[in-house]
């Protein structure tokens, strides 16, 4: 796997780069991509929603199923990765460039996973 | 615990994604659902079907004997050509949809749907006449299923222009592909042209390399169970468990085609089948944003008038599709309904099917 060492990981394939502080950008795992096979469908909140730890921001959609995107942070959405809406597939393509969105005014945080650590979680989903 | 067809080590190898589908351990994809679903519009696709059902019917009057359990008419059909036939229960439900090889006069082999297997062969069992055999042959077979435009060019490589089946629905008992005896006919369940080969489960992999060789050249993919259901669609097939059930007869599903009732014998279902259905399946585009897939309640002018059977993004058009069962009713092409999609309305339109044709 090939998961960048500058990014922090949930148990549930999300990924998290700090951007500033209380400011996290985030997207979903090669893993993620994978598993989920071809993505046809993306849906996005809009800046200015408010997303919880651990709640549904948004989700996403393959041929084959439906997925949530879990947020792993408490906060207000301040950008949205607009492009993602007319080709969802460059999260297959370039998982960790197609960013989701970015959150500003974080209140809570879920504990994340370094590189290493999400590596060892996935190796025990397989 | 699932059960492995002759296919699996070729699975694994060539990276299939492994799932549990009618109690076997089926690839979903290999490479990509998307990739899979073109290469089979475009040139050609393979897939291990082995899971499929296969039951022998002999006896001196097996064409009377199948037509007093089947829809569609077994009678008039000639040696080696095969005929598409739900099977009913009394209520006019559906058993099952299956197609019928005719071997001979007193030999036919029918194809059943893996996860009914059981359920046919009993109530075949029940409903069958004296002096019939019916036996499940299935552990004699594996099934490949080669798909695609590109399909004849690859078999000719591997087996003499006298053994392929020259018409749609029409096949060879006793083909020889890459030097193993073989039934092959001309079917599938993708919308395009394409064989099915039925051989004996130690040829399974000896034939899979070589089509896969064969076909190499010619952009042929494996293909997986995930392709298979977008390619279905696209076509407007009907997959059993979704269109068709105990609970939605073959006149709902629209397969007036394969239901006979103006042939002499009676058969379970024939009654319920004469009177009038409760219910339609019609296609349908969406035009909303979102994948519609199964389950979603369909409204029309605010009102619930049915739900869908299956959904999913068409790879090859483009958008999303699905099959809904409506009331009872008339649905002109361009009619405008809603789907709930998880508690979000979603605008679709009512589109005649197939979606895709070849």
């Amino acid at each position: 796997m090939n998961n960048p060492a500058n990014l922090s990981y949930t148990k549930s394939h999300e990924w998290l780069e700090e951007l500033e502080d209380d400011v996290v950008r985030i997207g979903l795992t090669d893993f993620a991509q994978d598993s989920l096979g071809d993505l046809v469908f993306v849906n996005l909140p809009q800046v200015g929603d408010e997303v919880v730890v651990g709640e549904a921001l948004g989700d996403v959609e393959s041929v084959k199923a439906v997925s949530d995107i879990y947020s792993p942070v408490t906060g207000v959405v301040r950008a949205v990765n607009e492009d993602l809406l007319d080709a969802p597939e460059a999260i297959n393509e370039s998982p960790y460039e197609a960013w989701l969105v970015e959150v500003d005014n974080i209140t809570d945080r879920e504990e994340t996973l370094s590189a290493e650590a999400y590596e060892t979680h996935c190796q025990t989903e397989e | 615990m699932e059960l492995k067809t002759p296919l699996y080590p070729r699975h694994l190898s060539t990276g299939g994604k492994m799932v549990p589908f009618a109690g076997y351990l089926l690839p979903v994809q290999y490479s990509s659902i998307i990739a899979e679903h073109q290469a089979v519009r475009t040139a050609a696709g393979l897939f291990d079907v082995s899971h499929m059902g296969e039951f022998m019917v002999e006896g001196p009057k097996a064409q009377e004997a199948l037509d007093r359990i089947l829809t569609n008419a077994v009678a008039g059909m000639a040696d080696g050509r095969i005929r598409y036939s739900p099977l009913c229960y009394e209520s006019g439900g559906t058993v099952d949809d299956l197609l019928v090889y005719r071997l001979s006069a007193q030999r036919y082999l029918l194809v059943v749907n893996a996860a009914c297997r059981e359920k046919d062969f009993q109530h075949m069992q029940e409903h069958l006449m004296d002096g019939i055999t019916l036996t499940d042959v299935s552990e004699q077979y594996a099934q490949l299923a080669l798909q695609g435009p590109a399909s004849e060019q690859i078999l000719l490589k591997l087996a003499e222009q006298k053994d392929i089946p020259p018409k749609y629905y029409s096949f060879t008992e006793q083909a020889v592909v890459a030097g193993k005896t073989c039934l092959l006919s001309r079917t599938g369940y993708t919308g395009e042209d394409g064989f099915e080969l039925y051989c004996a489960p130690e040829d399974a992999c000896h034939l899979w390399d070589a089509l896969m060789e064969a076909g190499q050249d010619l952009g042929l993919l494996p293909c997986g169970l995930g392709s298979r259901d977008t390619l279905r669609l696209e076509a407007g097939m009907p997959l059993y468990g979704h269109e068709l059930s105990p609970s939605i007869s073959p006149l709902e599903c629209g397969l007036n085609f394969a239901v006979k009732l103006s042939k002499a014998e009676d058969f379970p279902g024939k009654d319920a089948l004469l009177r009038p259905q409760k219910r339609i399946r019609v296609g349908l585009k969406i035009t909303g944003r979102g994948i519609v897939r199964e389950n979603s309640d369909v409204f029309l002018n605010g009102e619930k008038i049915g739900i869908t059977t299956s959904g999913t993004h068409s790879p090859h058009l483009g958008y999303p599709i699905a099959m809904a069962l409506l009331q009872a009713g008339d649905y002109p092409a361009g009619t405008t309904v809603e789907a709930d999609v998880r508690g979000r309305r979603v605008e679709a339109v009512v589109t005649p099917m197939p979606f895709y044709k070849a």
